[in-house]
Order: structure tokens, then sequence, then C-alpha cells
């Protein structure tokens, strides 16, 4: 008997080497984000791994002011944005950098260890 | 028509730090709420536990000596769990499955994991604790700091606006006597206090705290026989938002699940918002309040800032919310206090904070990542 595949394993592949892996319906073509077993739009269980583009834009954000984990506490305070990607999935993670979260800041992603050494996303200001 | 009715309620002592667990906290309001409707324990024979604290229904059989009991069941959706129990107990006394249901909630968190811990234990947190927490996105204020940066970016929404519910809940906490916050606060309090989570400050927050809440349903028909002035339940609904599991992927990240609730718990009720004297509403944070207010219909969206300044949801406002302290400054109950504190003030028996002549009032709740109920409710006739 085989184990079966983690559906999302292609993402954590992809984080690990920096990139962004969606789902794409085998079916249908619809992308989506975070993975799951069947396609929201068809039902199917057939999927592609899609490497997004990477650019997108803020939708909304928090900056955090307290250390809701200890190890933590040296990020403070840290800003947690929601990305609308092009493919229109978001992904939720850190903004680098100096310049101010604001609706529709163009934001290009990267990888970079978090908690427990898991990739997460960070984000970057795109020149304009 | 009403087809349930909340007869009898209970609270403990709300304290930090206690010393009872939350077994205790639960048995005790139990048996409160009990008495309180002039029944006795082997009276129960339908239990509907609250939140991952709450015992196995087997505990109430035990406790309680009940030698018949024919309906359990578990609502699943945090803070909306409490409204959902109360529908699913006129539900179930409706179809003649039972007669008589507990709901109690118990918790002692002072001595357990806070809530930023907690929600990663349940799995419907699943792609939080996967793919956000490793980023530093941990704790409920966090899930939903984003959705209120939202409004705040398209409505020009203040936080200003989220200390006026601040400051009308800590007045109401004041009058209740039960409340955890004793000292009165100000809007310049507020904003000072310090931030959390932009744009979430302290005062924002909800409390942690330990205690108990429980009350009891039965059939209209048996509640004309019992103690108290019963509160008939005229009109309840649950809704969940789109993306339930998760917030980031939410098409709209300003509407909670009350907002497919609300319309159809008006109409099972009867009633118009213009008929509601009271609201208790789930109050995890003061955003959620403003957010739930419009998704109720009280204004329109994107109106919430403006609809709670000038004290409307204070005493002798238009919308007395929240008369109790709620979970800001009263107890952090997951709205089972919230059921109690609007079943009082429909029978005229909330001291202070009566809101006077009330009749008809609304409770929500608000669960996980919006999961919504709302229940209307109705002084009843003896």
């Amino acid at each position: 008997m085989t184990e079966p595949e983690d559906i999302a394993a292609p993402y954590w592949r992809g984080a690990a080497e920096g990139v962004l892996v969606l789902q794409r319906c085998g079916n249908c073509g619809v992308v989506r984000h975070y993975p799951r077993a069947i396609c929201s739009a068809c039902q199917s269980e057939l999927v592609e791994p899609q490497q997004a583009d990477g650019r997108g834009t803020v939708h909304s954000w928090t900056v955090t002011h307290h250390a809701f984990d200890p190890r933590l506490a040296d990020d403070l305070p840290y800003t947690l944005v929601t990305v609308d990607m092009r493919e229109g999935v978001r992904v939720l993670g850190r903004l680098d950098g100096d310049t101010a979260p604001a609706i529709d800041l163009p934001v290009r992603i990267t990888f970079a260890p978090g908690l427990d050494g898991t990739p997460v996303p960070h984000f970057v200001v795109e020149a304009p | 028509m009403s087809r349930a009715s909340v007869v009898g309620v209970g609270e403990t002592e709300y304290t930090k730090r206690s010393p009872r667990t939350a077994l205790q906290h639960q048995l005790e309001a139990s048996l409160t709420a009990i008495a309180d409707a002039g029944l006795t324990p082997g009276d129960v024979d339908g239990v509907i536990p609250i939140g991952i604290t709450g015992a196995p229904v087997e505990e109430y059989v035990a406790d309680f000596g009940i030698t018949d009991l024919r309906f359990s069941a578990v609502v699943p959706h945090g803070g909306a769990s409490a409204v959902g129990a109360l529908q699913l107990a006129g539900a179930a006394i409706a179809a003649g499955l039972c007669s008589t249901v507990l709901v109690p909630f118990g918790r002692n968190t002072s001595s357990g994991a806070k809530a930023g811990q907690r929600i990663h234990t349940m799995p419907q947190f699943h792609f939080v604790s996967e793919y956000e927490r490793p980023a530093g996105n941990i704790a409920p204020a966090q899930l939903y700091a984003p959705m209120a940066r939202r409004h705040m970016e398209l409505y020009g929404t203040t936080s200003e606006q989220f200390g006026e519910i601040a400051v009308s809940t800590r007045e109401h906490a004041l009058l209740n006597g039960r409340g955890l916050m004793t000292r009165p606060i100000t809007l310049a309090d507020h904003q000072a206090s310090r931030m959390i989570t932009d744009p979430f400050r302290l005062l924002d927050c909800s409390l942690e705290s330990d205690g108990g809440a429980a009350f009891v349903v039965t059939s209209p028909e048996r509640a004309r026989d019992l103690a108290q002035t019963p509160v008939d339940l005229l009109g309840s609904a649950m809704g969940h938002p789109d993306s339930p599991s998760s917030i980031t992927q939410r098409p709209d990240l300003t509407r909670v699940g009350v907002a497919k609730a609300a319309a159809l718990a008006f109409e099972a009720a009867g009633v118009t918002h213009a008929d509601i004297d009271v609201a208790e509403i789930y109050d995890c944070f003061t955003y959620i309040v403003l957010c739930q207010l419009e998704d109720l219909g009280f204004c329109a969206k994107g109106e919430g800032g403006p609809f709670v300044e000038g004290g409307r949801l204070r005493l002798g406002g238009e919308l007395p919310t929240n008369t109790h302290g709620g979970l800001l400054s009263q107890s952090h109950m997951l709205a089972v206090n919230h059921v109690v504190e609007l079943v009082r003030q429909l029978r005229g028996t909330a001291g202070a904070a009566q809101v006077a002549g009330a009749e008809t009032g609304l409770v929500t709740g608000y669960g996980d990542m919006g999961d919504g109920g709302v229940a209307i409710l109705r002084k009843g006739t003896s």
C-alpha cells in the first residue's frame, strides 16, 4: 500500500525553492489556493500545479505589536499583508521594507523561513 | 408563533485566576439556571454543551441524576454556538424530541492556553495553522484585523468609532455588578491603550476570563407553568461567510455570517428592526460589533462608524447594546452571557442597566472565522 500524496506537497516544494505554486483544476482550469482536495467550481479531483506569476496587490493588512509567540518578540512590529495575486487567489505573508502598506500597493512574493523553519511568503514592494 | 421559551438563566461569579475548574463552573451555572426556572436537575432531558471546554453530556447525566436523556448535540461554531444551541434546543423541543434543554458553558482560561494557542487545536483553523501561523498570524485579533482595516480604508471608519463601542460597553459593565472591569474608561483611554495588532488596541479586545453561564429552554406551554416570566424565541437563523475556513481567501472581507442569517431571523420572528428594544451583539472585538450592526441591517454596509456615534448604543440611546458589558468588559462567556442578559432584559430584571419597557430583543453569535447566529426573543405572557 502506498501513502496518499499530500495535496499540499507541490505548494511546499515550491515554497522551499522560493516560488509560489498554486493548484489549477485539471478539468475546468480554475486556479485555487489554499490547497484543497477538489475544485470548488466543478468538484473535480484532477489537479495540476501552476507556478504563480508572483506579482500582486495589497488587499488589506495588520501591523502586529504584540508577541503572540515569544519567538517573534524580536520581529516586532511586523506587518502581515493579504495580497490579491494576479491568478485571482490571495496569499498572506510578511511585508518587508519600510513602505507603509496601502490598498492596491503592488508587491512581489519571495519566501523566507518562518516559525519552525517553515517557508513563509514575504512581499517586497514593486517599483512603479 | 413561538415554539420554545427560555425559562431559566444562571451565571457564576466572573473572575480571573479562578481556583475552580471549567466543569465546576458549568455545573454551578447550570444548577443556578435550573433553580431559576423552578425546575430540578432531573427534569432536564436535553443537553447542548457549549465550546471546546464543554464537559461531555454524560457528566450531566451522572451529576444531575438524569434518568432519561432524550437529546444531546454539539454546535461546533465557537462564539456562534450559544445562539446555535438556542435555535437547536427550540427545534428539538418543537419536534417533540425532548421537553427541557440545558445549554451550559464554563471555562477556566487562566490555567489553560490563551486564545492564540487554543484556536490551533481546532480543525476548522487548519489553513491558518498550516499556512499563516508560521508567518506570525497566530491569534484571533490578527485574523480579524485585516477585516477591520479593509473596512476603514473603504469606508473611512475610524479607531475613535471603535472606541465609542469600547466606552459604551464599559459603562454598561459598571452597572452590571458582575463585570470583571470595574473602572470607567474614556475615548482618550481607548486611544492611549497600547496597539496590539493594528487597528486593534488593547481596549478593542475582549477579556480572557473564568466562570460559567447557562440557560434552560422548554416549550411555551410548559413555560407558562414555571417560576419566571417566560421569554419566547420568536425566530432564529444561522449563517456562514463565504470561505468560512480562510478569511484570507474570503471575497468580501467586510461581511460576516450574520449577513446571511439576519433577514431569515427577522422574517421568522415577524418583527422589524424598529421593534428591537435591546441588542446583545457578539463583541470579541469592537469592530465585530460595528460590522454585525451593518450585516444585521440596522444600517447600510459602510455606515457602521457613524451609526455607533452619538450614544446610539448606550442606555437611553436608540439601540442599547451589550447592556451587561459584553465580552469586552463583563466576561468572555462565548455569548452565553449575552443570552442570559437578553432574557433578564425582557423579564425586566436587568437591574441598573434595565432598558425601560424592553419587550423584544436580539442576540447574535460570531464564531471562529465569522460563523454567525441571530435570535430574536420577546417577553412572554405568564
